[in-house]
């Protein structure tokens, strides 16, 4: 690597104007609290102070001209970062959850597998979480499927003002879902007799009266079957978007070819253009899934931690931090994670052959 | 390509710099003895509560204008959200400077992680020991050394009314209150029948436990539901008592509006009270600044003609009760703020400013009683003369653990048919609760 060295004045000067700057920044914020009003910037200036000194090694390193050392360099501190924040903190929450800590004091005496027996075999609550979350993730993903393929086919037809209707359709992903949640639950307000409203006002002033339900407060699992209403119609719009990108890669010629031959519109979809969305679907699935398995905030905003519609990610939060119960708490995160982990990792794996293939 | 990388270092060094320069500006003194910031961490951020904890800022500033009082307040659930935030700042070792605790076994939680201290000497010379009553002092104290400083005094057994629907449906109140549930199920009937709702309830964050409480306490009476909280416990859960408790408990349930669970939190179900939807609702006596507090934080309602207030049923001479305390973290940033704080807390002027507005009654004995409301008058009566029992929705007979487990367990009764069956269900998880959560010894 010191073949290429190549010294350049210059860029030594930034190299040392750079690590002076870090390191007098790092120093300034180290063993104080740098507050601006309640904002406390002590750590973002600890971290910038540590970016700049080490913008400083950077500059050094691109001296010697050799792009896998550089780019090892480069990579470095997001790798440090990843090893300690995500795959240290998982291996940490592992650990937790074998654990006896219950309090506010940690306890790591070892419990083995004692946690997930319970939730498992003594424990109701979980029990309800699995089955809702079952629910949830069935009904979310079918619905987005079905919908967002259904407004791609339509939005496909070379109608005019196309991107409004894609914009409109788009536009509830913008939001957030404790917003959402929020909302949906005064439209879905199951309150009957004098306290009538939302959409069963609605439909009581429709004179439909029939329609008039108790939406998710339904006896289960048709109950926790209404909380997908609010999440379909917040992603089909994303889903649509996914499918209508894949249509569009699908050349005409193929279509031209099939009417040639003389297939109807309807088979051209049904034997071209869905077979070849087959990867769009399973992009799909994979996103909507690990955004169901642990939903948390739309649940929390539209059922008011009604158990009825408990799932893992607010039954962790309460037993976490209301009950102190770190070792429970620990053992359904981390179940959570294997839920996403046998979702994503297949992908993933498949992912990497094809790229190595190609 | 080159000029560009330079041009992002230029634009890295200016950032650095002007983050370096402008920090001193922004930044007060490093916290001394002569003053700083003194960071309060509460969960009174509703009407009433958050004008009574300004009403004491201000005093504290007027007393130590070096001591710049920072407000963390967290909304919602009776403090759950609030806990579970300060949690994560204990767990990460930044606790803020004090923080409000429910008197009781709450507070000795944080004891026994060591993450407080204990305040005999701030007792001592605040002369404290004798304006706190006795009983007070007893529950907030682990061998005799007081671990917080109690700021007010609230009772949870209020049952609020709207006179005009009682009236127009026929019922009356006896002097006192109704003497049982039964005959309080019996005035129920007769609102039903006028077309309203008898009981209003809130969410399942925190009203319906808090109901269960007020109906269990009803048919216990005040020492067989203390019994079921000591060690070892004198009260058996799986007896005769609970089991009737629970029974009623389920009858309340069928005369609470249909859309409990889907309110916002207590004062949505208080206010059906006021707009005459429902007849009775079961809330602290924190609802009295709601309901009668001038707009936007009030109702401006007018006590006795607008709305009124009994005992629960069958708690005629009990008052149950919960108080709100500061306390002294360990290894906090501005020990000598903590204490500046907790003594205009602690102080006569303090709570006088502070009780009023949040519709509690003073912690101290020596308040000027003229100040308060009528209805607090009337508490502090009751606060001298009945029997005392300890709130468990609000944490003084209970620890956490213990306590989120009953929730849940109330929470999967509140999801059943709420029929014998699931009494007896309830009933039995209840049982165990007492002995793998409470005391253990449990009969």
């Amino acid at each position: 690597m010191f073949r290429s060295f190549r010294f350049r004045p210059t860029q030594l000067i930034l190299a040392i104007v750079l690590m002076l700057v870090g390191s007098a920044s790092l120093y300034y914020f180290s063993g104080r609290d740098v507050k601006v009003g309640t904002t406390d910037l002590t750590s973002l200036g600890l971290l910038i102070g540590g970016l700049v000194f080490y913008g400083g090694i950077l500059v050094i390193v691109s001296m010697f001209e050799n792009e896998t050392v550089l780019s090892i360099a480069l990579l470095l501190p997001s790798i440090v970062a990843v090893a300690i924040f995500v795959y240290g903190f998982i291996g940490w929450s592992i650990r937790v959850s074998l654990s006896q800590w219950q309090g506010l004091r940690p306890d790591y005496t070892w419990a083995g597998l004692s946690q997930y027996y319970n939730l498992f075999n003594n424990d109701p609550r979980f029990l309800i979480d699995v089955r809702n979350t079952a629910v949830f993730t069935v009904g979310f993903i079918v619905g987005c499927l079905v919908i967002g393929l259904g407004l791609a086919i339509l939005l496909d037809q070379k109608l005019k003002g196309e991107s409004l209707f894609r914009g409109i359709f788009l536009f509830p992903m913008s939001i957030s879902f404790i917003a959402s949640g929020v909302v949906w639950a005064w439209l879905m307000n199951p309150a009957t007799g004098d306290r009538l409203t939302g959409i069963n006002m609605i439909f009581h002033l429709l004179h439909l009266d029939f329609l008039i339900n108790l939406w998710y407060t339904n006896p289960q699992p048709w109950g926790m079957a209404f909380t997908v209403i609010p999440a379909v119609w917040q992603l089909s719009g994303f889903t649509m978007a996914l499918y209508l990108g894949g249509i569009r890669s699908i050349s005409d010629d193929l279509r031209e070819a099939a009417r040639v031959d003389g297939a109807t519109e309807f088979e051209i979809y049904r034997y071209i253009i869905l077979p070849m969305l087959q990867p769009v679907t399973l992009s799909a699935v994979i996103i909507l899934g690990h955004m169901s398995l642990k939903i948390f905030d739309l649940i929390v905003a539209l059922g008011k931690q009604d158990i009825r519609l408990d799932v893992p990610g607010i039954y962790m939060w309460d037993t976490t931090f209301k009950a102190n119960n770190y070792a429970q708490g620990a053992a359904i995160g981390v179940l959570m994670l294997v839920s996403v982990a046998i979702l994503v990792v297949p992908y993933l794996v498949q992912n990497m052959r094809t790229e190595t293939e190609i | 390509m080159s000029k560009k990388i330079y041009g992002l270092f230029a634009v890295i060094i200016a950032v650095a710099t002007v983050l370096s320069a402008c920090g001193p500006a922004a930044t007060p003194t490093p916290a001394a003895s002569a003053g700083g910031q003194v960071e309060v961490f509460s969960w009174w951020v509703g009407p009433g509560e958050a004008d009574g904890l300004a009403a004491m800022v201000k005093i504290f500033e007027a007393q130590y204008p070096n001591e710049k009082f920072v407000n963390a307040a967290v909304a919602g659930g009776a403090g759950t959200n609030a806990q579970a935030v300060l949690a994560t700042r204990l767990a990460a070792g930044d606790p803020p400077d004090s923080w409000q605790a429910h008197a009781g076994m709450a507070t000795f939680a944080y004891a026994n992680a060591k993450q407080i201290q204990p305040l005999d000497d701030f007792y001592a010379k605040n002369n404290l020991n004798s304006v706190f009553p006795k009983s007070l002092l007893g529950l907030i104290s682990i061998d005799g050394h007081p671990y917080s400083v109690p700021v007010n005094i609230h009772r949870s057994n209020v049952m609020w009314y709207n006179p005009k629907v009682l009236q127009a449906a026929g019922v009356t109140i006896p002097s006192g209150g109704f003497a049982s549930w039964s005959d309080f199920f019996a005035a129920c009937d007769k609102i039903k029948a006028a077309g309203k709702t008898c009981l209003s309830l809130g969410p399942e964050g925190f009203t319906a436990m808090h109901l269960w409480e007020n109906v269990m306490i009803g048919t216990l009476g005040a020492d067989k539901w203390s019994g079921l909280w000591t060690t070892p416990a004198t009260t058996d859960w799986n007896g005769a008592d609970v089991k009737q408790g629970l029974a009623n408990f389920a009858t309340a349930l069928s005369y609470t509006n249909s859309d409990a669970s889907t309110l916002s939190d207590w004062q949505p179900a208080s206010k059906m009270v006021a707009d005459g939807d429902a007849a009775f609702n079961i809330m602290g006596d924190w609802a009295y600044g709601y309901f009668a507090n001038p707009a936007p934080n009030g109702l401006a309602l007018k006590p006795h003609t607008d709305f009124d207030w009994t005992p629960t049923p069958g708690t005629q001479n009990i008052f149950v009760f919960l108080s709100d305390s500061f306390v002294l973290p360990v290894g906090n940033k501005n020990p000598q703020g903590t204490l500046d704080w907790l003594t205009v807390a602690a102080s006569k002027a303090g709570q006088e400013a502070f009780n009023p507005l949040k519709g509690s009654i003073c912690a101290r004995t020596d308040c000027d009683q003229a100040l308060f409301s009528e209805y607090s008058q009337n508490a502090a009566k009751d606060w001298a003369s009945n029997a005392i029992v300890g709130s468990l929705t609000h944490e003084v007979v209970s620890n956490p653990a213990w306590k989120t487990q009953i929730d849940t367990d109330l929470k999967l009764f509140l999801a059943s048919a709420h029929d014998a069956a699931a009494q007896a269900t309830f009933q039995s998880a209840l049982a165990a609760d007492c002995k793998t959560k409470g005391a253990g010894a449990c009969p």
